[in-house]
């Protein structure tokens, strides 16, 4: 049933020239961060995945090292055009920011203590911080099909809000500790949905 | 302003197998190893001041693009002391790699395997199980970020922008550009 309504408007990049350019387009709008315009761009935008898919990947590519987005993104680049589809994303990716940040690191010893400046970043520093909380409330409707249920769902989400926001932990022990927890109960609702 | 720094290329291959080892560790993504940069890059070999490395990280978190970028900045920094511009590009391509490459590469073959073994059990309970806890990890890092506004009983303008960010992003489909160019102006002007 969930199989048919994801593939209804799906789509994919067409060729590395377009994975080079969304993840270029992707990256120069992602300041304090990509992620928030990562859901904007692939799911909402460029339709690559669906909100279900892109919570799935991301949950490949958070428990792996390196960074999220950069995992991302060989993940997309790799599945449909292998290697040579990993290095047009990561390019992509990399390139204009590089350049724009080495621009900026040469500015920025003349400007760091304007006033102005500091002012700039600390308003954008407050708006990237709601970004990011949005971003996740969006993707919370897509447990709504969940296998889980509402309330199991609800009760993860809780302790790892809890656990990493207001508790500090590290998040390599979250991750393994609830991670595992909810694995093992989610391989145990499979098994019960295939009996059925 | 600094004194120019000696490196040979032995000095350069340690930095780059450095990165490797700590991009293997970096669970939850670069900045998770950021602490450990700083006690070797500063502390150990002296190769960056400290005001080298705050700059570093603040000037990443401010710019377009992805967060790992201040890693590019702490290699550049470390050619600038070295010697000039050309060996801070080489700093950049030394450190960038070293910290990209390992990771993307266990990367790539864990995710091929994944998607190839999909229908798996296993697989899909990952994915089932993790699935609530990755949006509630994405809405604890905002929480994070948001904690740097201060003290929100005075500091509430900028708790204010966060929270309304959050409903209007939520809620709406207005370009994110826009919200992060007003949350800019209003700095600017030092209203928040």
């Amino acid at each position: 049933m969930d199989d048919t309504s994801r593939s209804v408007e799906r789509t994919q990049p067409k060729s590395l020239t377009d994975l080079f350019l969304s993840f270029t387009v992707l990256a120069l709008q992602g300041f304090g961060g990509v992620l928030a315009v990562a859901q904007r761009e692939l799911v909402e935008r460029k339709r690559w995945f669906t909100n279900e898919e892109f919570v799935e990947e991301w949950a490949v590519a958070q428990i792996m090292p390196g960074p999220n987005i950069v995992n991302l993104a060989i993940m997309i680049g790799g599945r449909y055009f292998g290697v040579p589809g990993v290095l047009a994303a990561l390019a992509g990716m990399f390139t204009a920011p590089l350049i724009v940040l080495l621009s900026i690191a040469l500015l920025y010893a003349q400007y760091a203590s304007h006033p102005g400046v500091i002012g700039a970043l600390r308003g954008m520093g407050a708006v990237a911080a709601g970004l990011v909380v949005a971003t996740g409330l969006r993707l919370a409707s897509s447990l709504k099909n969940s296998a889980m249920g509402m309330a199991l769902n609800g009760a993860l989400g809780l302790l790892g809000f809890v656990a990493v926001a207001l508790l500090r932990w590290p998040l390599v022990y979250v991750l393994l500790g609830l991670g595992s927890v909810a694995c093992v109960l989610a391989y145990r609702k499979l098994d019960k949905g295939a009996a059925a | 302003m600094n004194p120019v720094l000696e490196l040979g290329w032995d000095d350069w291959l340690h930095l780059f197998t450095h990165f490797m080892t700590l991009s293997l560790l970096s669970v939850g993504g670069g900045i998770t190893t950021a602490p450990d940069m700083h006690r070797y890059l500063v502390d150990q070999q002296g190769w960056l001041t400290d005001a080298q490395y705050t700059a570093s990280i603040a000037i990443a978190q401010s710019a377009p693009g992805p967060n790992i970028l201040f890693v590019a900045l702490l290699g550049w920094h470390v050619g600038l002391n070295a010697g000039g511009t050309w060996l801070g590009l080489f700093g950049v391509l030394v450190c960038m790699l070293g910290i990209i490459l390992p990771s993307s590469i266990l990367v790539y073959v864990t995710a091929r395997w994944s998607h190839q073994n999909r229908e798996l059990r296993a697989v899909r309970a990952f994915k089932l199980g993790m699935a609530p806890i990755v949006i509630a990890l994405l809405i604890a890092t905002g929480w994070i970020l948001a904690s740097v506004n201060g003290d929100p009983a005075r500091h509430w303008p900028l708790w204010l922008i966060t929270v309304v960010t959050a409903l209007i992003v939520w809620r709406t489909r207005l370009h994110l550009l826009w919200l992060l160019g007003i949350g800019g102006l209003l700095g600017w002007f030092g209203l928040v």
